[in-house]
């Protein structure tokens, strides 16, 4: 375990913090960008697929460089994320039928 | 851990930087401290939570013609995009927290907890005066004045799952900060409140535009 912890603390004391200012300034601009694209008029369905990109790429940052998982070892990314993301991702199921019941809705 | 068995069962079994074999129980697959992986499974399982309930409301959204869109420019969106980068920031400090206990700068911890727990605390006022303005303009859970009434259950739902994280998370980091600087909690303690702080600040980066931006009051 000393070892673990000794391996833990030596990656962060290495790392420089330049790169977490940068996500930092990436994640301000974005979010910028994304209340800019709220007043441009975009129809619901590209908005919200344009939305979800941009939170996703968000999301990956702060996971990547804040949450440091970027430094961790690759066994530890490949037991969290992947049975994750297949999860969420089978949740998007349901999508195509909530545009169904907009479009056939009676008028 | 177990350290000498192994040798008895099987000797040519590989060994690991602590000279103990992989299979003896011994050795740390992820390299990293058991607190932190537990942080991590937690996190895991609250991403599918907050997950399901935004695919919920993003397929509620999709599929209601006539979803409320009361966010004005002003105050709403302003505020919204000012609570982002507070949450934005305090994550930023956050790091700084952590970098600052890998490098044993006890006094710098607790400063830059305290500032992430502010960023916390102005986070919850500001998202509570949403609440109230929306509550006085007759949103309830079922009910509201301007269209789907799924609205009002939505968006409480949502918001109130992610304040009571933020509530959650001022607590535990001021504890830890707390604990840190008494010499009772260690620098990964520290890592490990990190690791729940920047997953609160991530959730928020689906709130904030899916309830508030897909909302909006536009001309």
């Amino acid at each position: 375990m000393e070892t673990t912890q000794a391996a833990s603390e030596a990656a962060h004391a290495g790392a420089s913090k330049r790169p977490i200012y940068y996500v930092w300034i990436t994640l301000v601009v974005i979010t910028g960008f994304e209340t800019f694209l709220a007043y441009q008029g975009l129809e619901l369905k590209v908005m919200l697929g344009i939305l979800m990109t941009l939170s996703i790429i968000k999301a990956s940052l702060i996971v990547a460089y804040f949450m440091h998982l970027r430094y961790e070892r690759r066994n530890l990314v490949l037991t969290l994320m992947p049975a994750m993301l297949w999860v969420i991702a089978m949740l998007f199921m349901f999508f195509p039928d909530s545009i169904r019941l907009y479009e056939l809705r009676p008028k | 851990m177990a350290g000498g068995h192994e040798a008895i069962g099987n000797p040519a079994a590989p060994l690991d930087a602590a000279g103990e074999s992989v299979w003896s129980g011994g050795a740390s697959p992820y390299a990293v401290p058991s607190k932190k992986f537990g942080m991590w499974l937690f996190i895991v399982s609250d991403s599918i939570t907050f997950s399901s309930l935004i695919i919920a409301y993003s397929y509620v959204r999709l599929a209601s013609p006539h979803w409320p869109r009361p966010f004005e420019f002003w105050p709403s969106i302003v505020n919204a995009t000012v609570m982002t980068l507070v949450l934005l920031t305090s994550s930023l400090t956050m790091v700084l927290a952590v970098h600052a206990a890998k490098h044993g700068d006890r006094n710098r911890v607790v400063r830059w907890m305290l500032l992430t727990g502010l960023g916390g605390v102005i986070f919850d006022v500001l998202h509570i005066h949403e609440w109230i303005g929306l509550i006085e303009h007759g949103v309830r859970l079922f009910k509201n004045p301007w269209g789907a009434p799924l609205f009002g259950a939505a968006f409480f739902t949502l918001t109130g799952l992610h304040m009571t994280h933020v509530t959650i998370g001022v607590v535990y980091l001021t504890v830890v900060a707390i604990g840190f600087k008494r010499g009772k909690y260690t620098s990964d303690d520290v890592e490990v409140s990190g690791l729940y702080w920047h997953f609160v600040d991530l959730v928020w980066m689906f709130l904030f535009p899916l309830i508030y931006l897909l909302s909006a009051k536009t001309a």
